[in-house]
């Protein structure tokens, strides 16, 4: 883990070496694919290459592994992205008249950039990422992947940091490739809590016509109100500037009450967040128990928790099969580090900048060669760098998908008798 | 799995009276999901004019929505109208013969699903015209007919009694303990996920390891979504059989003429009867036969464009908007023209994109002036700019 010093962005020649040389390929086919063997979903899905120069070749499809791999060093692209599985093979497109070419399948796909949550974190802002506000993406993967597994029962979900401020989810469950359009946007619906936009005091969705959250919020609530204290209060300080407690203040449903604390914090405006949540909560104590009122405010406390916690994510791109989406292990071009599979159960640990830079994998290579005293290029040259215990971790991830189409096929052929 | 059988026990647990006379009819239900095709001989005639009353059914859905009626008057309307073209009794209604009404209503359906099976848009307007109707129907059907409606088919759904798991998503009354009666007296059913995508977006079910919970209350939800996915498949299979029909002259011209008919809006009501009991205003779907008759060359031509893309840029709009605005095209009906000429974009997007600016230039936001139809030699000015309009063709 040497060479942080590397993030400038790759150039065409350092792109040519790291898809010559490190790509892993055969891992991302095994994890398209489900098998060894090409299947539909490997020849029939969509690639789009975004070239040096802004250009956007979109419908290629391969039958192999090894013939994606040649295209993509012959054209070098800055990145490539994983479209749906089509009826026909993509690049065919044109030999099918128009309604006969449609999206079948796709990974179930959730995006969370960092972005969104730019009303609420007070370290940076835009494209900036620090190991500060990345617990705001921790806290997501904690919610969804909990959420997508008990709730949905899909299993083979796959988390790859996006190369900058965000994370992707893809969900390769058979049941989960079929969902059509309307199904996906149900699943969006039932994840979403905080609609989009900038007006972040506006009011959440997440009560029926009964006071209590639904069970699925529940459960989030628990985790979210320890990670409420730590990472909002304690330190991004959310409600430490005038502007931060009044976005603040504009969530809490009583006028008497906003007044008087807005009084108390102008006259002091060292009171930090722990302190001015600890205020209000005493206001709200003070009131008589069981009265409108203070259900209200209980409840509102609830809401402001999920506010400023709970994941947001990017709608669009999980609603439409035919949304395509930056393929796992692509150098992100402005950082120059690789979108690397992340563990959920470690997302805490994760850190964005120790993620490898192309730069950084070249020189390992490098220094590898001239130890061996190597001269000839291997295709799997990624074993003596830092990106092994990822593409291991994809590896692995491949193997238990396809260990479940074994599964199902060996079942399949027992009814049969 | 499960079947109808289990499922008829618990509905005598309910002790619902059940209606007696079902062995004596063709047609036991008044609803019906149209899994089977009519087997029997038609006449030409028949077939063409059960096809045209339904149309009318659907148009006025459709016209209904782009009116965005509430969802009580869709229903009124819809109800007047089949009254009209295509009674569908009760069975309890004895003196009536039940069975033809019903042939009607099946026969009618599949003519239909042959006119509009053809394309990806033909095929999603009738679909969610058809879930319409059914779902009126649904509503205005008695509890004990749609009770042994729903136990006459397998809709692999496993009931369940209340788990105390549910009741944190469980909706009901706003007071506690009347949540808690109703809750303990609620019925469930466990269905996969997917198969209630409605009731998921909204958060109104219970999930648990890809399986939904479904409260009695929402039962009609897993009936609607079977019936929206059936109907989709068999358009699909019938639009990939269709080429084989072609050899018959007789029914090709008249499939023809429906979804034509269909695509234009023509048969609401305007289309037959009401011609001479219109006053002078103008009507959405007396547009297109204007415009051909009557328009000027350069109106014509925004029309047909409008027509071919389903869509105009926004000078065009303007400039035929506000034409037709002069011509005595009252808003409402303006909003519907558009609305339908607009096919392809959703309802939402309208109302958020266009349906501002129609009603500004009808002076009814903004500034609220009353702007007047363009000259011809603003459309020259257009020209020059390079806005597509329609003079350029």
């Amino acid at each position: 883990m040497s060479g942080m010093d590397d993030s400038s962005p790759a150039s065409p020649e350092v792109m040519l070496t790291f898809y010559r040389r490190l790509y892993p390929f055969k891992s991302i086919f095994n994890w398209l694919n489900h098998e060894h063997t090409p299947t539909r979903l490997f020849t029939h899905r969509e690639f789009a290459f975004t070239l040096q120069g802004d250009v956007y070749l979109r419908y290629n499809s391969f039958a192999t592994a090894d013939e994606l791999k040649k295209l993509v060093c012959q054209l070098n692209p800055t990145r490539f992205e994983i479209g749906p599985i089509y009826t026909t093979r993509p690049k065919d497109k044109k030999t099918v008249r128009a309604g006969a070419f449609n999206a079948v399948q796709r990974e179930l796909v959730f995006d969370i950039d960092m972005t969104d949550y730019d009303p609420i974190r007070t370290c940076c802002s835009g494209a900036d990422i620090c190991n500060r506000c990345w617990a705001f993406i921790s806290a997501a993967v904690h919610v969804i992947d909990q959420g997508i597994r008990e709730q949905f029962g899909y299993e083979h979900l796959l988390w790859v940091y996006s190369g900058r401020r965000g994370i992707h989810l893809w969900i390769s469950d058979k049941e989960a490739m079929e969902l059509t359009d309307d199904q996906r946007k149900a699943i969006v619906g039932w994840m979403t809590v905080i609609h989009g936009g900038k007006e972040s005091s506006k009011k959440l969705s997440i009560r029926l016509n009964s006071r209590s959250l639904p069970p699925s919020l529940k459960s989030a609530l628990d985790h979210l109100a320890a990670i409420f204290s730590d990472l909002i209060l304690a330190d991004q300080n959310c409600f430490g500037s005038e502007e931060g407690y009044e976005t603040l203040l504009q969530q809490v449903p009583d006028s008497r009450i906003v007044g008087d604390l807005r009084k108390k914090w102008q006259k002091d405006p060292t009171r930090s967040s722990e302190d001015k949540w600890m205020d209000l909560k005493e206001e709200i104590k003070k009131m008589d128990k069981g009265t409108p009122q203070r259900v209200a405010l209980t409840l509102a406390l609830e809401d402001i928790i999920f506010n400023y916690t709970y994941p947001r994510l990017d709608a669009e791109v999980s609603k439409h099969r035919n949304h395509l989406l930056k393929a796992p292990f692509c150098v992100h071009p402005k950082t120059g580090r690789v979108c690397v599979p992340v563990d959920p159960e470690r997302i805490d640990e994760f850190k964005p900048d120790r993620v490898p830079t192309v730069g950084q994998l070249l020189r390992e290579l490098d220094t590898v060669g001239k130890a061996e005293g190597e001269v000839e290029e291997h295709h799997s040259d990624w074993e003596k760098t830092s990106l092994k215990p990822y593409v291991d971790m994809l590896d692995k991830h491949a193997l238990r998908l396809m260990d479940e189409v074994r599964r199902s096929k060996r079942e399949m052929v027992d009814t049969s008798w | 799995m499960f079947k109808g059988a289990d499922r008829k026990s618990t509905i005598n647990d309910r002790a619902s009276p059940q209606v007696s006379n079902h062995g004596t009819l063709l047609y036991p239900y008044r609803l019906n999901f149209y899994d089977t095709p009519p087997m029997y001989d038609v006449t030409v005639e028949e077939f063409e004019i059960y096809a045209l009353d339904r149309l009318r059914i659907l148009a006025e859905i459709e016209s209904s929505r782009a009116r965005q009626r509430s969802w009580e008057e869709l229903k009124a309307v819809t109800s007047t109208q089949c009254t009209k073209y295509l009674p569908l009794n009760a069975t309890s209604a004895t003196s009536v013969d039940r069975d033809s009404e019903r042939r009607k209503d099946h026969l009618g359906h599949f003519v239909l699903r042959l006119a509009f099976c053809r394309s990806e848009e033909l095929r999603r307007r009738f679909v969610e015209a058809e879930l319409t109707l059914f779902k009126v129907r649904y509503e205005s059907d008695g509890y004990s007919e749609r009770e042994s409606f729903l136990s006459s088919r397998n809709f692999n759904w496993i009931p369940l009694k209340y788990r105390t798991e549910l009741f944190g998503s469980y909706q009901g009354p706003k007071s506690e303990p009347e949540r808690m009666e109703s809750f303990e007296s609620e019925r469930f059913y466990k269905v996969k996920w997917s198969r209630v995508p409605d009731l998921v977006q909204k958060r109104k079910v219970f999930l648990k390891g890809g399986w939904a919970y479904v409260p009695g209350r929402e039962q009609s939800s897993i009936v609607f979504q079977e019936f929206q996915v059936q109907l989709e498949k068999a358009l699909e299979v019938t639009a990939r059989s269709l080429p084989r029909l072609d050899e018959d002259t007789r029914i090709i011209p008249i499939l023809n003429n429906l979804s034509q008919g269909f695509l234009a809006g023509v048969p609401s009501d305007w289309g037959v009867a009401g011609r001479e009991a219109m006053g002078d205003d103008i009507k959405a779907e007396m547009v297109d036969e204007l415009a051909q008759k009557h328009f000027p060359l350069c109106m014509r031509t925004l029309h047909e464009n409008l027509r071919k893309d389903h869509h105009l840029k926004h000078f065009g709009r303007l400039q035929y908007g506000l034409f037709l605005k002069v011509l005595g095209l009252p808003i409402e009906e303006a909003i519907l023209f558009w609305r339908r000429s607009f096919s392809r974009i959703t309802d939402d997007k309208f109302n958020k994109e266009y349906k501002y600016n129609i009603r500004h230039s009808y002076g009814l936001e903004g500034k609220r002036a009353n702007y007047a139809a363009k000259s011809k030699s603003l459309h020259l000015d257009l020209l020059i700019m390079g806005a597509h309009i329609g003079i350029i063709q």
